[in-house]
């Protein structure tokens, strides 16, 4: 396949071969090897075919081989011509993050960060095979998808405040639960308050540089060592099965016929089963921000606990890394609706985007990118050249390596618990395996991702964060 | 940890035949399993899945669930199936210890399948490790003539 230099970090697949638009690749030449060993590059070039495809298929830097789209993928689409995805968000839909900050510095937990992590294994429920402490009517699951994170602050868990520093203000308005499967609801019924296993994890985590201070202070970052804590999680089975669901629904109905990869089937946005899976995928949205909603609450409250106050603790922000919306793009220097997807990719607004918080909006959103366990994870914020180069898009974090298997073969949960706490880093997990499987070297180097991000323009950095307790589902 | 899961055949006694294998993938699992007939690599395939959350071998055989599916074609039927046991963990904390009488059936072009499930509910002396989020068409390989064949990629 040809793939042309941009510039330092930037390659284009040409249109060529059915591709409705070229295909362009946000990647250094380290980070761009790694994705020619799989199929992200094959699979970019058939988003690039998709029927209503706009300006270009966007390829982030931290990109890796997945199921229709590529990891790491955005792509938008018109909205009389274009198709919507369920193989475009993923499975895990609206997994993302969340970023509280702590008005503590690491010498003040220093002595406490044991319980610290203690209590929060014990409050927050990892959910694998148990499901959660919070048991719901459907109807009240109902409410949840419909209503998101506001439903979790009306019901007391966390602030007002925080749902203006979440992504859609924590809730997709046109989200409709009565589309959803008797399924899916079975399987959000028991997990909503729960973490969930793989990659998923809360983080106790110090701020360990700051590269743009005056960004860092409007986010409340305000120096090296505060302490901040991460949440990384999605909508958990109920998720997974709206996408499941709409797959076969679409299969069933439209045929495969021509798809070059099955996973990539899709319904014109404006078809009824175009927008019935809309509705259910932005109700699983809403169970995702609900759930992070939650988990953020008992956060606090064991930190109100071991450290006798939760005070100043804000939410920085919250962002999905797997999704699809409406948003306004300026496509050949007109201003037009598009549906974008976000497959592994985080929204990167820069500053006077009317869908971020005033309170950012001088600066930019604030961007969450999650390292791998016990490395580093990053702030960065948005940019207006982000909305030229990749529709306000950027990376979602540091991407795998290496299998789940070769992972398991290669290291020991136990080896990596000692080595991390040599590092001073705590870590809890309900499985060994579990930890082998999640070690740091499984991933690539998160550093070289935020970097291309920095460098191609598409997310600028502003702190960088190390873990300090690691909460492992 | 050993790659391989080995089993006799029967039939050739004495040949050893794994039932599943895991290959490299860079973010997934990626298997394939094997077996004398199409039900059977079902079967190892449904073990495969199970692999990658719990220790099947490990787990009493205390519950049976009848498991009836159906699919537009083999490739639909068989990610039906192996998300079965996704759905039984989510809902009823059900560990899959072994998928034992499954039969195939072709009418009018859709095809159904019927199976036991046998494992045990979820309780602390089990270990979970991992999570499956889903099975995908990624890479989907189905041989229905011998050597049985099915390659499938779970997102986790």
């Amino acid at each position: 396949m040809e793939l042309k230099r941009i510039d330092a970090n930037t390659w284009e697949i040409p249109k060529h071969a059915g591709m409705n638009v070229p295909a362009v690749i946000y990647a250094s030449e380290k980070l761009l090897a790694g994705v020619k060993g799989d199929k992200t590059l094959q699979q970019a070039k058939n988003v690039a075919c998709l029927r209503g495809i706009q300006r270009k298929a966007y390829v982030m830097p931290d990109a890796h081989q997945g199921y229709g789209f590529p990891i790491g993928g955005v792509a938008a689409f018109d909205l009389e011509e274009g198709i919507i995805s369920p193989g475009g968000v993923g499975y895990d839909i609206n997994c993302g993050v969340r970023l509280l900050k702590t008005d503590y510095t690491e010498q003040d937990i220093l002595e406490k960060r044991k319980v610290l992590l203690a209590e929060i294994f014990k409050e927050v429920p990892a959910g694998v095979g148990k499901g959660g402490t919070t048991r719901l009517s459907r109807r009240a699951l109902e409410e949840v998808c419909a209503k998101g994170a506001e439903w979790a602050v009306t019901n007391g868990y966390g602030m007002k405040d925080d749902l203006q520093k979440t992504e859609e203000n924590g809730k997709m308005k046109e989200a409709d639960p009565s589309f959803l499967s008797q399924r899916a609801l079975e399987r959000g019924l028991p997990q909503l308050g729960t973490l969930g296993a793989g990659n998923h994890f809360i983080e106790i985590q110090k701020v360990s540089e700051i590269f743009d201070f005056d960004v860092a202070k409007v986010f409340g970052i305000n120096s090296v060592d505060q302490i901040m804590v991460m949440i990384h999680c999605g909508s958990r089975g109920l998720g997974h099965q709206v996408a499941s669901d709409y797959i076969r629904l679409m299969e069933n109905k439209l045929g495969i016929r021509g798809l070059p990869d099955r996973e990539l089937i899709n319904a014109p946005i404006r078809s009824d089963l175009g927008n019935r899976y809309y509705k259910s995928m932005s109700a699983a949205v809403n169970f995702a921000f609900a759930n992070r909603q939650m988990i953020a609450h008992w956060v606090r409250q064991v930190f109100q606990k071991v450290m006798g106050s939760s005070e100043g603790m804000d939410q920085v922000y919250d962002v999905c890394h797997n999704v699809a919306k409406f948003e306004q793009h300026t496509i050949e220097g007109r201003i037009k609706n598009v549906c974008i997807h976000r497959k592994g990719a985080t929204r990167s607004f820069g500053p006077g985007r009317r869908e971020i918080p005033e309170i950012y909006r001088a600066v930019g959103q604030p961007v969450l990118i999650p390292g791998s366990m016990g490395t580093a994870s990053y702030i960065l914020v948005g940019t207006d050249k982000a909305e030229e180069l990749s529709f306000g898009s950027t990376a979602h974090g540091a991407g795998r390596l290496m299998s789940r298997h070769e992972a398991r073969r290669r290291f020991r949960g136990e080896k990596i618990k000692e080595e991390l706490e040599q590092k001073g880093i705590e870590l809890r997990s309900t499985s060994w395996r579990g930890i082998a499987e999640e070690a740091p070297h499984a991933y690539k180097d998160v550093d070289e991702v935020v970097r291309i991000s920095h460098e191609a323009g598409i997310g600028q950095l502003v702190a960088k964060v190390v873990p300090v307790g690691v909460m492992k589902g | 940890m050993s790659f391989l899961r080995d089993s006799y055949c029967r039939g050739f006694p004495g040949v050893r035949m794994e039932k599943y294998k895991f290959f490299h993938h860079t973010a997934d699992a990626k298997f394939q399993a094997f077996g004398q007939t199409l039900e059977e690599t079902f079967a190892h395939a449904a073990l495969a899945v199970a692999s990658l959350m719990w220790d099947w071998e490990k787990i009493a055989k205390n519950i049976e669930i009848s498991v009836a599916v159906e699919g537009k074609d083999l490739e639909q039927l068989l990610v039906i199936f192996l998300e079965e046991i996704l759905y039984l963990f989510d809902t009823r904390n059900f560990l899959l210890g072994s998928a034992d009488n499954v039969s195939l059936e072709q009418n009018d072009g859709d095809w159904s399948l019927h199976a036991l499930f046998r494992g045990d509910v979820c309780a602390g002396e089990y270990e979970i490790f991992g999570g499956v989020k889903a099975i995908t068409y990624n890479e989907i390989v189905i041989s229905d003539r011998a050597p049985f064949l099915v390659q499938v990629v779970a997102d986790i």
